[in-house]
């Protein structure tokens, strides 16, 4: 069976981090990405830009309602993730508004870093 | 100040948006546009100082601000990854063919469009759209908006990140996405002239650009999607707003009610010029929310006594305003319109139920709407009262003026 990983951390701890922190804690990403690619248990992962890129949409009686920000409300948690291909944010919001959850949840629209593996 | 920087600031205030918005559009980077174009300015004060101002200032900040995007792109890896550099180049030589900029107007709607996508905060898309259509310096926003130099730059500097990472698309909304993306658009140009309209930050001179250039934003909009019937209506609200702008404020700083304003003041041309447009927005769109509040500015506009005031219908308007766009500011209008009609007391039982459901307890005009009905009707300690609260609210120096003149009659 496969797991959802989902990483959560404090986005201000790690911006105070100095740069040789920072390339040390890398450097320990990937090692351990590659420990488990060789193991076979790798099947996607991606760091995430900064909450400030993230987008919300939500339908609400047929209405669209993006916002600015990502998700932040404690009543509800986070439940799933799709990973899309789509051309824009618009073509994202698009996408995130058809997810059936969009009409009783709320769906953060996060663009992925390209980073080289 | 020499002619030749004054011709620079000149034209910094008329060309920066439209240079900015098309060099966006060539490079795809807001980022590489806009130091380009800082640029072009930049060595035009040494330029024109030496050579005299360019006959078509517009056409040379243009070429010039394309060859610094050209080296940028060609010699720093600072700002766009290879690809995204190549195809910048690409569309930035074959611009330099063309004679002249043709479809500036496109390129600024298209730029209106993304500062105010609904994906970035409010409060961003207004200072994003006055920073780069407007040309307004991240010093005279701040002022406008009494905000710390420092936050508002930092916004504007995370608003372009997020444009840029997010890949907010650079475009005119296709047909699906139109109709609630020009709301977001209309809503960030009537705030800007509100802003300089009723706001307390700046000075006079600051808001009074503020006002111009939401009128001038609304135009844009008006001429390039005229088949949509709001974007003439919100223009036609706004210059019937502003015509009655000198005549808001008397000499000694205080604010005058428009029942007590100088009509011969208004702006007859701002007046003619809104009146013909909201009837054509009412007669092609119908009962719209701007559609309708501009009708209720016209109403006002046509009286040419306070007395002659048609109160009747601008209270049916509020009506149908209210069922169309529930709102508690709309319904505070409506109870203010009513107090013409039925009298203040009937008003009274409006804002008190309004008050009483906690809406506007922070909104000064509805204590100071509150206090005026209770003048009407003798209770001169109530309204006083009514009118201190509409003081702590905080309120622009002429708004402070007048309540305090106010609850000096109070006695």
């Amino acid at each position: 069976m496969q797991y959802m990983l989902l990483i959560y951390g404090n986005e201000r701890d790690w911006d105070q981090l100095g740069e040789a922190e920072r390339g040390k804690v890398f450097g320990e990403f990937m090692q351990f990405t590659q420990d488990i690619v060789k193991s076979g248990n790798y099947k996607a992962g991606d760091p995430l830009e900064p909450t400030t890129t993230a987008s919300t949409v939500r339908l609400r009686n047929g209405k669209l309602l993006t916002t600015d920000g990502p998700f932040a409300e404690t009543k509800e948690q986070l439940g799933g993730y799709y990973l899309v291909e789509a051309s824009n944010l618009d073509e994202a919001l698009g996408i995130a508004a058809r997810i059936p959850a969009a009409r009783w949840g709320s769906i953060e629209v996060r663009p992925v870093r390209k980073v080289p593996k | 100040m020499s002619t030749s920087s004054d011709a620079v600031a000149t034209a910094f205030r008329e060309h920066h948006g439209t240079v900015l918005a098309r060099l966006i559009r060539l490079t795809g980077d807001f980022d590489v546009a806009e130091d380009a174009v800082q640029q072009a300015f930049a060595i035009a004060l040494t330029a024109w100082s030496r050579d005299g101002a360019p006959r078509n200032a517009q056409a040379w900040i243009m070429t010039t601000a394309r060859h610094r995007a050209v080296d940028q792109l060609r010699y720093s890896q600072r700002f766009l990854d290879a690809e995204s550099a190549a195809l910048a180049l690409e569309r930035l030589e074959a611009a330099g063919e063309e004679p002249v900029p043709t479809h500036l107007a496109d390129d600024q709607l298209r730029l209106i469009f993304t500062c105010c996508h609904p994906a970035l905060a409010p409060e961003v898309r207004v200072a994003l759209t006055l920073h780069t259509l407007c040309g307004l310096t991240t010093e005279q926003i701040a002022r406008a908006f009494l905000l710390p130099l420092p936050t508002l730059a930092q916004r504007l500097v995370r608003a372009k990140k997020k444009i840029r990472d997010a890949a907010i698309p650079y475009r005119v909304p296709p047909p699906e996405l139109l109709s609630e993306r020009l709301d977001s658009v209309l809503a960030v140009i009537y705030l800007v002239f509100n802003e300089g309209y009723l706001g307390a930050g700046g000075d006079m001179a600051i808001r009074a650009d503020l006002c111009d250039e939401a009128i001038r934003l609304g135009r844009l909009v008006a001429e390039l999607l005229p088949a949509e019937s709001e974007p003439r209506a919100l223009l036609a609200l706004l210059l019937l707003q502003d015509a009655r702008r000198r005549a808001r404020i008397s000499a000694e700083g205080e604010l005058v009610l428009m029942e007590h304003q100088d009509r011969s003041l208004w702006d007859g041309d701002r007046i003619r010029e809104g009146l013909a447009l909201v009837e054509r927005a009412l007669r092609e769109g119908g009962a719209r929310p701007y559609g309708l509040q501009a009708a209720i500015a016209a109403l006002h506009a046509q009286a040419p006594t306070a007395p002659d005031t048609d109160w009747r219908q601008i209270v049916a308007l509020y009506c149908l305003l209210a069922r169309l766009h529930p709102s508690p500011v709309i319904e505070l209008n409506y109870a203010a319109a009513v107090s013409m009609v039925d009298g203040p007391e009937a008003a009274l039982r409006l804002i008190d139920a309004l008050h009483a459901r906690g809406a506007l307890s922070g909104y000064h005009l509805l204590h100071a709407t509150r206090a005026d009905c209770l003048r009407r009707l003798g209770r001169s300690a109530e309204a006083a009262t009514a009118y201190r609260e509409a003081l702590a609210c905080g309120v622009s120096e002429p708004e402070r003026h007048f309540l305090l003149k106010r609850i000096g009659e109070c006695g």
